[in-house]
């Protein structure tokens, strides 16, 4: 392994870390205005020119409040536990590919921290390690609404990462890898994963909205019945750290939503413009197209989320084991009579 | 005629208690119909009204903050009946009478005057009674769109004769004006 391998990833990797803490702070501003567009109002716009200076005061105000830690056995964990959730968070972006390949100085680089083989399992095992996040902060809190509703965010992620993991299969089917570099190679032009899985995909989205505890799947947060869910205890930046964690879950799960099935960095035209305008141009094209479909996931997020009422307890339960795991189970059998027959 | 069929407003809706079918337990269609409404709503008129800049378009029998006013010699009107406190429904108005020095012809209009007259912001409704009550035409509720600002203690929503007596420069404007 070369040093310019090394410095080549490690300039990816802090680009990416800056990239993600940048698209989950702004990621706070964007959700405020939606709602507010949506209620019909106009949303913060005092700090800086139209609000841009937001995310920049709620910070602030964070960092500025009282660290208060309640009085519990496991202070550790207490502390712990925030930093679980952001760890995680930031983890699974590390096997994203952000695009396809720059030639710098005669060199491939590859715009990805890591191009692991297994990179789909990776994700999985990353995402379920994110419940300990949760469940540690609200054991911690000696606090029964903390409590109750870590143990409900326990529940549902364990019920849903089920269906997403057999979603999944799928397109592994059809594929025949687990990394996502050969997944985002595989959908050129407009053959994206959605149009020959579009059932692989609504289940993979709306697991993907209770893996990341976003409305209508935040029981874990239910204002109304849990006073605040998981994070009830907590105060100044570690609260800040749970917020931001949210939006980087989201920013990352919508990053795994375009490559997987949106055909990540590809658009059509991509070969014209490599011949055209050269590699490094239809490759940055390609990072930018890459974002422009994180944008609107990250924009259905909100969307849903200030639209749709939470679900109750069991009703989440019912659609995650009585309807999208059959649903998923299926489309794996349809998809493997498909690649049979087609064979 | 059974009752079950009465519809007093029209608008009797039989609640029906179906299971609901595979399609309906997928929730899809339903949400898909929701997002279309919230997507219209984003691109509606905002309801906002952004305060300091804008300001709500006020009634034209709207009654704003109370003024002392002056006669077209710059004198107060205001002799201290009291019969302001007396309408006042809220008891926001108190007063204390003086009596008017040979040398003080020039400040007030009558033989006594008020020499405290204090309303309680945080007590007064507007409603105008004040107003109606006056014999000499002192007391009126403005149109100014400044209502009573916010502040951290309670004295200080008590207002006196410094806030609410018209400013001598108003009162030589509208001597100016009529003549």
């Amino acid at each position: 392994m070369s040093e310019t391998f090394i410095i080549d990833k490690m300039v990816i990797i802090v680009i990416v870390f800056a990239i993600t803490m940048l698209m989950a702070m702004y990621a706070t501003l964007a959700e405020r205005k939606i709602a507010a567009w949506i209620q019909d109002r106009v949303g913060p716009n005092r700090a800086g020119k139209g609000g841009i200076l937001q995310p920049l005061a709620d910070g602030l105000k964070l960092f500025s409040k009282e660290e208060f830690i309640p009085n519990t056995p496991n202070k550790f964990l207490f502390i712990l536990g925030p930093g679980i959730s952001m760890t995680i968070a930031l983890a699974t972006s590390a096997v994203i590919p952000w695009g396809d390949k720059l030639i710098i100085g005669g060199r491939e680089v590859l715009l990805q921290a890591t191009d692991i083989d297994v990179s789909i399992l990776f994700i999985l095992g990353i995402l379920s390690v994110g419940v300990y996040g949760i469940i540690i902060g609200g054991w911690a809190s000696n606090n029964k609404y903390s409590l109750m509703g870590a143990m409900r965010a326990g529940s549902q992620m364990i019920s849903y990462e089920l269906a997403m993991g057999l979603s999944i299969i799928s397109i592994v089917m059809m594929s025949g890898s687990l990394s996502l570099k050969e997944i985002a190679i595989q959908q050129p032009g407009m053959h994206w994963n959605i149009f020959y899985q579009p059932l692989a995909f609504i289940i993979f989205l709306v697991c993907s909205f209770a893996e990341t505890n976003r409305a209508p799947f935040d029981m874990s947060e239910g204002e109304h019945e849990l006073v605040g869910g998981y994070n009830l205890e907590y105060s100044s930046m570690k609260m800040g750290f749970y917020l931001f964690a949210e939006y980087a879950a989201m920013f990352v799960s919508s990053a795994i939503l375009a490559v997987m099935f949106l055909g990540a960095y590809n658009y059509p035209g991509m070969e014209w413009a490599i011949e055209n305008w050269g590699v490094n141009t239809a490759n940055l094209i390609g990072t930018g197209v890459l974002f422009l479909k994180i944008f609107f996931f990250i924009f259905l997020y909100m969307w849903v989320r200030w639209t749709i009422p939470r679900f109750r307890y069991d009703q989440i339960m019912d659609l995650g084991w009585k309807v999208l795991i059959p649903l998923s189970l299926i489309n794996i059998v349809i998809t493997a009579a498909v690649i049979l027959l087609g064979n | 005629m059974s009752l079950e069929n009465i519809s007093l407003s029209g608008k009797k809706i039989q609640v029906s208690e179906n299971k609901m079918t595979f399609l309906e337990k997928l929730y899809l269609i339903n949400i898909a119909k929701g997002m279309w409404v919230t997507f219209k709503h984003m691109f509606k008129r905002k309801a906002t009204i952004k305060y300091p800049e804008e300001k709500r378009t006020f009634s034209p029998v709207y009654r704003g903050r109370h003024m002392l006013m002056r006669d077209d010699q710059g004198r107060e009107r205001c002799t201290a009946c009291g019969l302001c406190a007396l309408s006042c429904p809220a008891e926001a108005i108190t007063m204390k009478a003086a009596e008017r020095k040979p040398d003080e012809m020039h400040l007030y209009r009558e033989e006594k005057y008020a020499e405290i007259y204090e309303i309680n912001m945080l007590r007064c409704i507007f409603c105008g009674l004040c107003e109606e009550a006056c014999p000499k035409e002192a007391i009126y509720l403005t149109k100014s769109k400044a209502l009573v600002f916010s502040d951290y203690d309670r004295p200080d929503f008590i207002y006196g004769k410094d806030r609410l007596v018209m400013p001598l420069e108003q009162a030589i404007n509208n001597t100016q004006m009529i003549n």
